[in-house]
């Protein structure tokens, strides 16, 4: 461990408070209708865009409407998409297929389809032997966009159904889906592309470069649209990379100082969000002990990785490495991570990318210590409400802040209230059903991929059965349902084409299962939250007594705290002993 | 619920086009005026052909010839050894090593027989590399953790300054340059930390064998 290590995450965790805090009231603007600075360019446009799609902007949608208009959307979003990916090669006219890839099988497309409509981003598909250009652009971008837009509405929605004072309004899904993407999304991501193609980044629609290297040896060099899909894939949580290494890659991620500004990009919405939340409900500091809560958990899970990385691995140790630090030299395990980023700037990226549901990497998980590999596991049992995906963090979080208020109710013995509403039976339930049904996919999947022949498939050979193995499958489940799209990534469910073989299948057993865990795992939560956001709605507001249980102060946060590790540990605990604790605890090989 | 589906149908296509192709043109266009040269891969040219990219880690060796005189093959692509005049790279998972057109992790774990065979395999190359030049002689202790390990893109651009050190021991020797001429090259294309603190300094190693080769050209 080095000082500078420990400097690059706490300067992280600075700059990124001090960016959240204006970006956060930006938002609170942008979703009340209040003047931003940016509506001079954006209102004739947005205008422009609702007399197209029909939209009545000042229709009001009570939350089964908001709901069933979302799903529509996503319906014909998830058609689109899956439609352009099996077109591949229908595409060629538009110069933008210079390889000539043909689409992957009808497998492959039905879980990448479903991965980037649920901004999970799960990638059985290598990038850049895979997907033509207009692929990337028209079809991964495009969801990279809307999937994020959807997960901020839905969260604005249920904020709506916290504060509403009368009636059963949350807004209007279309108003709010139009001004994420205009107000937010686009002009972030504009900026942040320019500023990674300045550090390196590229952004071309041309040939694969043919290279005889200095030594005489034949290299290709992909090529690519990189840099506009880097920006919002980081920005809405996505995670999907242009290439295969996806972050690890010199051309998605050049310098350390790009290594910085997509981990800023990743995690700016998230935390804004808890701030707009404050501004929102009038009471800035409900937003500022939820940020406390899930500050603290993530420098804890960052802390720890960074110890274990800079530690190394058994296998190295068994080898003769010395893995302290030297002159020169970062030393810890650097397999699998990249000279530029070194230990510290690997290891925070793996936190920011699986406490968010990004999901991006710039290493490799696989290659990650015991302990510090089992810090993305900690984070993804957290069920993604460490700063979480783009409004889906927000929406996982206040549902865990409910949870909490009717605990402690409990235990004081009164009535729960939150914000003056009353947190009665109904609530309580859909809260519930609402918070487990992500876990119970990600456990249901992985027992039935541990279980079956066809699931084990998918486990690469180096890992075998082992430890190693076990975690791979139950990774990539916990990691489809959190619609994180991290991956251990010697599972696969696509043996890809490469230079030896042009033959390449899809693994249906791994496609299926893993997409369709994606889609429940996505809409079923967002279905539940909308439901709260409904009822809560409804709800009259009482002013607080004496005996009101106060949500703002640090007895409540540490509450909170300790509901969101308790039905984490619960529920995958004994997951977890069969895979990274084991290999976390012996030096053994397997 | 038709309403929903005009306005869904419409609104995807729409902003499909907004999202998917007015917004990668304009960070194109924008690219390709202000920043060209990045924005299309950073192409190295030597005597008017393309020989990379700086950004593109490269494997600099030899190819090994079989007894019949043929290259020897393995997965489809020729074997190489390292190539004694050239500072190396990093470990590289992809086929063949550093190929920039099909990244991959080598997805060793950490409790792995496998991680252990290859983590050998990459000292036992190192040091008979480095070995005899380096004063002293070469251990595993001493081999620096870059050069045993695998890179997380196959085409890590970079290697570490110890690396970098141990490495111009042989280039001098193998060159016939001396020692400082080659530390000063080193120090030239060593690159720093973003904003002083964000990741590691790192040596590029197609620069620094570019510049080796203006000094002295390869044979």
């Amino acid at each position: 461990m080095t000082f500078t290590g420990w400097l690059t995450i706490f300067a992280f965790a600075v700059i990124l408070t001090a960016l959240a805090l204006p970006l956060g009231r930006y938002m609170a603007a942008v979703y009340t209708g209040e003047r931003t600075i940016l509506d001079p360019l954006f209102r004739g446009p947005e205008r422009w865009l609702y007399g197209l799609m029909r939209v009545d902007p000042d229709r009001a949608q009570d939350w089964k409407a908001y709901a069933k208009s979302l799903i529509i959307f996503s319906l014909a979003g998830w058609l689109l998409l899956f439609l352009i990916l099996r077109t591949q090669t229908l595409w060629d006219w538009t110069g933008l297929n210079p390889q000539h890839f043909h689409s992957a099988p009808w497998n492959v497309t039905f879980n990448t389809t479903s991965s980037f409509l649920t901004n999970t981003n799960w990638q059985y598909y290598s990038g850049e032997t895979t997907m033509s250009y207009f692929s990337q652009m028209a079809g991964l971008t495009v969801q990279n966009f809307l999937s994020a837009g959807v997960g901020i509405a839905v969260a604005v929605a249920l904020i709506r159904g916290i504060i509403g004072r009368s009636g059963r309004s949350l807004g209007n899904f279309w108003v709010d889906l139009v001004r994420t993407i205009l107000w937010v999304l686009t002009p972030i991501a504009f900026v942040v592309a320019i500023v990674l193609v300045f550090q390196g980044s590229i952004q071309n629609f041309s040939h694969y470069l043919n290279v005889g290297t200095i030594a005489h040896l034949p290299q290709q060099i992909a090529m690519g649209p990189v840099a506009s899909q880097e920006a919002i894939k980081e920005l809405g949580t996505n995670g999907g990379g242009f290439f295969n290494t996806n972050s690890a890659h010199p051309f998605e991620n050049p310098t350390g100082f790009t290594n910085l500004l997509e981990m800023l990009t990743v995690l700016v919405i998230p935390a804004a969000l808890i701030f707009m939340y404050g501004r929102m409900t009038s009471n800035r500091r409900q937003g500022y002990t939820i940020y406390a809560v899930v500050m603290f958990m993530f420098l804890c899970g960052a802390a720890v990785a960074y110890i274990a990385e800079a530690h190394g691995s058994p296998a190295q140790h068994a080898a003769g490495l010395h893995t302290q630090v030297i002159a020169g030299s970062t030393g810890g395990n650097l397999e699998g991570k990249e000279q530029r980023f070194g230990i510290a700037g690997s290891a925070l990226f793996d936190v920011v990318t699986t406490v968010t549901s990004c999901g991006a990497v710039n290493s490799a998980i696989e290659s990650f210590t015991g302990i510090g590999g089992a810090v993305p596991f900690a984070n993804l049992s957290a069920s993604e409400v460490i700063f979480g995906g783009v409004g889906t963090g927000l929406y996982s979080i206040l549902l865990y802040v409910l949870l909490a208020v009717f605990i402690g109710g409990l235990m004081v013995g009164r009535t729960p209230e939150y914000l003056g509403k009353k947190i009665e039976a109904r609530e309580i339930k859909l809260v519930s059903v609402g918070l487990l049904i992500t876990p119970l996919f990600a456990l249901f999947s992985t027992a039935l991929a541990t279980a079956t022949k066809a699931g084990k498939a998918s486990i690469s050979s180096a890992a075998g059965i082992s430890p190693g193995g076990f975690s791979e499958s139950f990774y990539a489940y916990l990691s489809q349902a959190n619609n994180n799209g991290s991956a251990l990534a010697g599972y696969t469910g696509f043996i890809q084409p490469n230079a030896g073989s042009l033959g390449s299948h899809g693994i249906t057993f791994a496609d299926l299962l893993g997409g369709v865990t994606m889609m429940f795992a996505r809409y079923a939560p967002i279905l539940f939250a909308l439901a709260v956001a409904g009822t809560l709605a409804g709800k009259r507001v009482s002013p607080a007594g004496l005996g009101t249980m106060r949500t703002d102060n640090g007895t409540f946060a540490v509450l909170l705290i300790g509901v969101i590790v308790l039905v984490g540990a619960l529920t995958f605990f004994p997951a977890l002993l069969l895979g990274p604790i084991v290999q976390g605890l012996t030096p053994h090989l397997y | 619920m038709k309403r929903d589906i005009v306005t869904s149908a419409i609104g995807i296509l729409v902003l499909t086009l907004l999202c998917g192709i007015a917004y990668p043109l304009a960070v194109t266009g924008v690219s390709q005026v202000a920043f060209p040269g990045n924005a299309n891969g950073q192409k190295v040219y030597v005597g008017g052909k393309l020989v990379g990219s700086k950004l593109i880690g490269q494997n600099f060796g030899t190819v090994v010839l079989g007894k019949n005189g043929k290259p020897e093959m393995q997965d489809g692509a020729p074997v190489t050894a390292p190539n004694p005049r050239y500072f190396q790279s990093r470990p590289s998972a992809t086929v063949p090593p550093n190929n920039a057109a099909a990244s991959t992790f080598s997805n060793l774990g950490p409790n792995s027989k496998a991680t252990l065979t290859e983590i050998q395999g990459n000292i036992q190359t190192y040091i008979s590399l480095n070995g005899k030049y380096y004063p002293g002689g070469l251990t595993a202790a001493k081999v620096p953790v870059d050069a045993a390990d695998s890179s997380a893109s196959g085409v890590d651009p970079d290697i570490s300054v110890a690396n970098a050190d141990i490495q111009a021991h042989r280039i001098a020797a193998v060159r016939h340059l001396p020692m400082s001429d080659v530390m000063h090259l080193v120090s030239t294309y060593t690159g720093g930390r973003g904003l002083g603190f964000s990741g590691e300094p790192g040596v590029n190693v197609l620069e620094l064998n570019l510049a080796l080769d203006r000094t002295t050209p390869s044979a």
